[in-house]
């Protein structure tokens, strides 16, 4: 499980929050909610460990999380506000370096992209590029799953998709902590308000 | 090591897909090579005497273009914090970038370099030693180059201020490399001065990735 024990963090210059403490057990969500700017952003990738928290400590099974940060990534799948997609590579391309040399094929059938797998990015609107981003998570084998605004911008054949995906990833022990404005395929996940 | 060859397997993909940034360093350095001729006159003594430096500069100078790129693009779409989420240490995908930055822009200018030489009249004798300096001059100007692109990340005119960050850091390299294609064309041994950009080298291979690595970690946050 993850646990997080009085956490706080800056952006900038500014305290975004602070005594923050939760935790998730294997198998649970925790969607992260709040106003624009509460730092439900800054607060995930403070569990990714891209962000040092000013104080407070998080715990992976009950060890310091960020002591190794590199082992720490190996245990988290995130995707963030961005998609991370390069134009100029094919769809299947793009994930190849998520996935390790291991097939992409499933990957892309799960959120539906398989018969778009050797257009250019490029081509891709803005809904089909989030599911390209959200693509990565189903070929990772990490338990803890970190997403910013995964569904943003998806029609709902696809947030359909994702809620498989994501009911799959938790059937096997898996974690997840998303922040979110829109409704979520999250069944009894846990709720966080910031801000 | 597996990660890290995945690191640089995907840079060099991205350089061949976009083959025509990759290019631009290099038609960079050829050409304004070829204007010096052009504009001081093609007098053999005069351009085979000075030939050393243009090639030099024109070297710095095609290197530094890319570097904006090197870890902009990556910043700008997302995908910086997934190269720090890879599983390797920042320094480690640092040296990645580097490694990929020397195959795709310093070899090639390297291989460019003799022919270039040859066309601005240098002394043949001048040429060895000439090479000899820009195979660990390229490899300096990556690993330096690396290290201001990553520290200018998330800063406004990020591109004003990197030539402002690197070009100082680099005035070593210049020096001792046209030193020694200078001395070999004087008929005196290059040897000290290749030692000390060797040396110059094994400075920066092992602090440039850690700095460079510092640098990526804090502009994720």
């Amino acid at each position: 499980m993850i646990e997080a024990q009085a956490l706080a963090a800056f952006r900038g210059e500014r305290l975004v929050f602070r005594d923050l403490s939760f935790g998730v057990e294997r198998g649970g969500a925790l969607v992260l909610a709040g106003p624009n700017g509460s730092g439900k952003s800054t607060l995930l990738r403070v569990l990714a460990g891209l962000v040092r928290p000013a104080a407070g400590s998080l715990l992976w099974e009950g060890a310091d999380a960020l002591a190794d940060l590199p082992e720490h990534a190996r245990r988290l799948a995130y995707v963030g506000h961005l998609d991370a997609v390069k134009p100029g590579l094919t769809v299947a391309e793009n994930l190849s370096f998520a996935a390790r040399g291991s097939t992409v094929g499933p990957a892309l059938e799960a959120l539906g992209l398989a018969p778009l797998a050797g257009l250019p990015a490029r081509m891709l609107s803005a809904g089909q590029k989030r599911r390209l981003a959200l693509c990565r998570l189903a070929l990772s084998h990490a338990p803890l799953w970190l997403l910013d605004e995964p569904t943003l911008g998806l029609d709902s054949a696809a947030v359909e998709r994702f809620g498989a995906l994501l009911a799959r990833h938790r059937a096997g022990g898996g974690i997840v902590v998303a922040a979110t404005h829109l409704p979520l395929p999250l069944p009894d996940a846990g709720e966080l308000r910031l801000g | 090591m597996r990660r890290f060859a995945a690191v640089l397997g995907r840079e060099l993909r991205l350089s061949l897909r976009h083959g025509s940034d990759t290019l631009a360093a290099l038609l960079f350095f050829v050409l304004t090579a070829a204007l010096f001729p052009l504009a001081i006159g093609p007098a053999p003594e005069t351009l085979g005497r000075i030939a050393p430096g243009i090639v030099w500069v024109c070297a710095l100078l095609a290197a530094l273009l890319p570097l904006e790129k090197l870890f902009g693009a990556d910043f700008e779409d997302g995908s910086l914090d997934l190269l720090l989420l890879s599983g390797l240490p920042p320094a480690a995908v640092a040296m990645a970038k580097a490694a990929a930055h020397w195959l795709v822009t310093g070899l090639p200018l390297l291989l460019a370099a003799a022919p270039l030489a040859i066309m601005l009249r240098m002394p043949e004798a001048a040429i060895p030693a000439l090479l000899a300096g820009l195979l660990p001059g390229t490899l300096l100007l990556s690993l330096l180059g690396a290290t201001g692109a990553a520290l200018v990340l998330g800063a406004r005119r990020s591109g004003v201020l990197l030539p402002l960050l690197v070009l100082p850091l680099t005035t070593p390299v210049l020096i001792f490399g046209v030193a020694a294609a200078e001395a070999a064309s004087a008929g005196q041994n290059p040897r000290p001065h290749l030692l000390l950009l060797a040396a110059l080298l094994a400075a920066a291979l092992s602090l440039c990735p850690l700095a460079a690595g510092a640098a990526l970690r804090h502009a994720a946050e």
